[in-house]
């Protein structure tokens, strides 16, 4: 990349650099001519000066060209001689023509600012996109050194006002040069000495303005620096929280926060002050000229032959000289303040040892498979300090074998796998597959011909079935389809791309290749997802996520319609007698004792916060319900009771003691209100209460649960009132709430409850011993004999994983990413020790179905259990970085370091 | 079942006998009642466990295996209580726990538990005359089973 901003912004901008000097120049010539205009309205056209002679009429709209008196004698040429027009017609034509003259100055204005935003940001996108191009070049060993937070911040917020700047950085001192040239030249014109005191005092403004301003440049990139380092610390504090409380250094944070704030407010003081130091001096030195101008011209009309209409002139030129070239050194300031910005950004992406771009050229083929031999020659992997990790390592191993590398810990057998895995590049020797060598093989071949777990797998944000195929996005297949106005749209899109440098690649269109997973299409990619989260053994644990996942019934209708068929099955068979009583189901017709009395009312799962617990006490169509049946004073009075009741048992308990959450429908905090409100009730009704008292005691049963809380507030006729007052609230609900709740419906799949709940239809009876687990199992049962476990599996797939992944475990974490190498079906697997964190059996199991997924094709697995070697083709034994010793697990039981390994573990 | 029937069913448990009527309720508020159908296993031996249970209805058999098969130990009904020991010593369960008839039972946390024995010691006393029984009963088959064996 250039290292100046002028030369990237020009080789870059050059056509349209060249466009918007071109209307600046066009836009001048408009700007003089109708500078002229108000003039000869107020002279000719009001006050008919022209009109006072023998003319009756004026030419409007003549156009003449002036010319030299030696090429025609009248001085110019006529190209249109114009409409003779009276004083009326004429002052109406030289208005119509003054609007005009401001419509077009005003389009000539709008057009050019137009222009120079849209390039302005055309470069900015092209930097932008080039920079983080060159973070995907950045060598591996780069990744240690950088902080994520600021290389964003670079790309994002310090090379912003970039967009701003490029669009002056040639129009603005073309044209405000223009404008202080040809002053200055008028004034060379009236007398040469003002003339070149003019230009010796410019000169001195030229040269010590800069001088000034070196040390604001020095304090900017300062400035730039700790800014971006803070935003660096920002972020730390936010990855190391748990850090931070763990050891009560939040004091330590705010500590070293203030600290670089106060190095901030210097900086950026000391720059004001400099900053106003060289306005005032500038501005001194401004008016040092008018002042020789003064006292020199003066002496020479004194003393001299110069007149001193020419001194009033050279002064009148010399004001309109400032503007530009204030406006200049402004300019000039921005300039290096830019150049500097952009230096100090293009630095940190200049790394060394980037890598190629070719290797990451997009393939126009499905990459060809590997065959042979993988082969080490004499590799050397030596760390910062010299100290080697791989010391000379030279062997090879026919790239379908299982082999296994076992080893101590730093003995090598790690970094031996990230260098066959390419994620480690050697500093001497090399690897070669086949005939080819690694380091020259394109990205596209390696990424798809061999895969690499290691010990931290990263996800994105994004589903498990997105993170898993996110492994099969090598290139697109074909542009997506596009008919209309999108299509439209993305052909807009990929002509914008391409001016601002930008690949035409298409985000939307389907990038997984099928093919390479044994798919034939997206139909069927899921069945090959989750045989591969069988061998992870990560189904289960996916199975749970559907459960408890919701889907569109209206996008998949064949999953809603199978789980009614699901619905309908459990239901039948919890009429057998060992089942019987585990789930009250959802029946319009009845009071469900299991529910609360608001979701008994409701009856149905609220979408979004309109009927959620806290928000339905308060709901005015829900008030309107309970009043229209007379409600109101029944529910104050349950309130009465429970209140009673909670005021009894609580009285006695701390105001921290975990009761109160737990079982409490009242808090510590408000447990003295509702003692003294008890206590004002003794001998009187509810109706004798203010109306918010009367309020909150009825918002307090809507969270009782009959069967849970059991204080048999909730009789047969009170059961059919509050049955009553759930078909009012349905038949009622105005339109404004249909979107807010989806009611419970024996035939249809309800949208926003999860799975689990749509098959269960129904609440589980509390206190039934392990009800949730049999019912847990009854559903699965049933899921197992409808044969709909797979589709309950896809569900979960749509489970977003969480920032990093942090919403799965780490053994879940490392699942995904192995299952996300499998599906590609590599020719050579790398592992790296990826099943660490989890148990032992679990490892043992997990290494059989992976070794036995594999098949015939190759995997090379570092073990941290030399024992798990014995099922492998070859071990590879690395001690102190070498190979110590190889062969067959049952061959090297005489090598005493293999020997000493497995006696270790 | 109503809280204020479990709370007269409660007044008749000896293990609670000296409670007053609020605590009683409080302690029928938060705990679970739990139903068990007849088979059903209340805990199983190895088990870790959290709660000890007392009987409100119902009755299930205590059985212990042996290396000669599961052995039935003692009978448990209503007012009685089992699971205390697992959670005084933290130790697995010392017993199977199966139902006879349909039972309904207390479920009392450890932590309740501790709470509760230290605010009230009659209850803890209560516990130790349980004990002491079981252990009098324990030691009168142990000297039996010795006397046939010799």
């Amino acid at each position: 990349m250039d290292s100046n901003l002028f030369k990237y912004v020009w080789r870059n901008s050059r056509a349209e650099q060249l466009i918007i000097i071109g209307l600046v120049v066009l836009a001048q010539v408009f700007y003089f001519a109708s500078l002229n205009i108000p003039k000869t309205i107020v002279n000719d056209g009001i006050e008919g000066k022209s009109f006072k002679g023998a003319a009756k009429t004026l030419p409007f709209l003549r156009i003449d060209i002036p010319l030299p008196s030696f090429i025609s004698e009248a001085g110019h040429i006529r190209i249109f001689d114009g409409f003779h027009l009276e004083q009326w017609p004429y002052l109406v034509g030289m208005s119509c023509l003054f609007l005009v003259m401001v419509t077009v100055n005003g389009l000539f204005k709008k057009t050019i600012n137009t222009q120079k935003g849209r390039m302005g940001e055309r470069m900015l996108r092209r930097l932008r996109y080039q920079l983080y191009d060159r973070i995907l070049l950045f060598p591996p060993s780069h990744f240690r050194k950088v902080k994520q937070a600021e290389l964003a911040g670079m790309i994002n917020n310090e090379i912003e006002p970039l967009g701003g700047f490029i669009g002056d950085a040639y129009v603005q001192p073309a044209f405000l040069g223009g404008q202080a040239a040809t002053a200055l030249l008028f004034i060379m014109l009236q007398n040469i000495w003002l003339g070149l005191i003019v230009i010796a005092v410019l000169a001195v403004q030229a040269f010590v303005i800069p001088r000034l301003r070196r040390k604001i440049i020095a304090l900017g990139k300062q400035r730039q620096i700790t800014a971006r380092q803070f935003s660096g610390r920002v972020a730390e504090t936010v990855d190391g929280h748990q850090e931070v409380h763990v050891h009560a250094a939040s004091n330590y944070e705010r500590a070293d926060i203030v600290g670089r704030l106060g190095r901030i407010f210097h900086i950026r003081f000391e720059l004001y002050q400099r900053k106003f130091t060289a306005k005032f001096l500038n501005n001194l030195l401004a008016q040092m000229t008018p002042f020789l101008i003064y006292l020199i011209g003066g002496y020479f009309v004194l003393f001299g032959d110069m007149q001193v209409g020419a001194v009033v002139g050279v002064l009148l030129a010399y004001k309109d000289l400032p503007g530009p070239v204030k406006e200049l050194i402004d300019w000039d300031q921005q300039r290096q303040d830019m150049q500097q910005r952009y230096e100090q950004v293009i630095e940190q992406f200049e790394p060394e040892g980037m890598m190629s771009a070719e290797l990451q050229a997009m393939p126009d083929a499905a990459a060809a498979p590997f065959a042979g031999d993988v082969k080490l020659n004499g590799v050397v992997v030596a760390e910062e300090g010299g100290a080697r990790a791989l010391d000379a390592v030279t062997l090879s191993f026919p790239i379908e074998r299982k082999v296994a590398v076992v080893g101590g810990a730093g003995g090598g057998k790690e970094v031996l796998a990230q260098v066959v895995a390419k994620v480690v590049q050697p500093t001497g020797g090399g690897v070669v597959i086949g005939e080819q060598s690694l380091a020259n093989l394109p990205e596209a071949t390696t990424g798809a011909r061999m895969s690499y777990v290691g010990q931290d797998v990263y996800l994105l944000p994004v589903t498990i079935r997105d993170n898993i195929l996110y492994g099969l996005k090598f290139r697109p297949r074909g542009a997506a389809q596009y008919e209309g106005d999108a299509l439209r749209r993305r052909e807009i899109e990929e002509r914008e791309a391409e001016r601002a440098g930008n690949p035409v690649l298409d985000v939307g269109a389907d990038w997984v290749d099928y093919e390479a997973a044994g798919a034939s299409g997206p139909d069927d990619m899921d069945r090959h997802i989750i045989e591969a989260l069988r061998v992870v053994e990560l189904d289960g644990d996916v199975y749970r996520y559907g459960l408890r996942g919701t889907i569109d019934p209206a996008e998949r209708q064949a999953v809603a319609t199978s789980v009614l068929k699901a619905r309908a099955e459990l239901h039948s068979r919890l009429s057998d007698a060992t089942l019987a009583g585990l789930v009250e189901p959802f029946d319009r017709g009845r009071y469900n004792r299991n529910m609360s009395v608001a979701e008994n009312v409701l009856f149905g799962t609220p979408v979004g916060r309109t009927f959620d617990p806290e928000n339905i006490t308060a709901n005015p169509y829900m008030r309107r319900v309970l009043n229209d049946l007379d409600l109101a004073t029944p529910l104050a009075e349950m309130g009465v009771e429970i209140a009673r009741t909670m005021v009894e048992l609580f009285a006695d308990l701390p105001a921290g003691h975990p009761f109160f959450e737990q079982f409490s429908f009242i808090t510590a905090e408000e447990l003295p209100e509702f003692r003294a409100l008890i206590t004002r009730l003794s001998g009187r009704t509810v109706a004798d209460l203010s109306p918010e008292e009367r309020a909150r005691l009825r918002a307090l049963p809507f969270r009782y649960i009959e069967a849970r809380h059991r204080l048999g507030l909730i009789d047969e006729a009170m059961e059919q009132r509050l049955l009553a007052a759930r078909h009012a609230f349905a038949q009622g609900l105005p339109t404004e709430y249909a979107t807010d709740i989806e009611f419970y419906d024996a035939e249809s799949y309800n949208g926003a409850a999860t799975l689990q709940d749509n098959i269960l239809f129904g609440r589980l009876v509390y206190g039934q011993a392990q009800g949730a687990d049999r019912i847990g199992d009854l559903i699965t049962e049933v899921l197992d004999g409808l044969q709909l476990r797979d589709a309950v599996v896809e569900v979960g797939l749509d489970y977003n994983v969480g920032v990093a992944g942090k919403r799965l475990s780490a053994g879940q974490r490392q699942k995904v990413g192995i299952a996300r190498a499998l599906i590609k079906r590599p020719d050579l697997l790398v592992l790296n020790e990826p099943t660490a964190v989890l148990d032992a059996a679990t490892q043992q199991r997990l290494l059989d179905k992976i070794l036995a997924a594999r098949g015939d094709r190759g995997v090379l697995w570092t073990l941290s259990r030399t024992a798990q070697a014995e099922h492998f083709d070859e071990v590879i034994v690395m001690q102190g970085g070498r190979m110590t010793a190889r062969g067959a697990p049952s061959e090297l039981s005489g090598d005493k370091s293999y020997a000493d390994l497995l006696a270790a573990g | 079942m109503s809280i204020h029937e479990e709370v007269e069913l409660l007044k008749g448990v000896p293990l609670f006998s000296k409670l007053e009527g609020t605590k009683l309720k409080l302690l029928a508020f938060t705990s679970e009642r739990i139903t068990f159908a007849p088979g059903q296993d209340v805990c199983r031996q190895g088990d870790m466990g959290d709660a000890m249970y007392v009987v409100l209805t119902g009755s299930a058999d205590i059985i212990i295996e042996t290396p000669s098969g599961p052995h039935k130990v003692a009978d448990l009904r209503k007012n009685g209580f089992f699971g205390e020991i697992a959670i005084l010593l933290d130790v697995p369960r010392t017993a199977t726990v199966t139902v006879r008839e349909k039972l309904t039972a207390l479920k009392i946390t450890k932590e309740q538990f501790f709470r509760m024995v230290s605010e009230f010691p009659t209850m803890a006393v209560e516990i130790m005359r349980e004990l002491a029984h079981r252990l009098d009963d324990t030691n009168r088959q142990l000297s039996a089973a010795r006397a046939k064996a010799a």
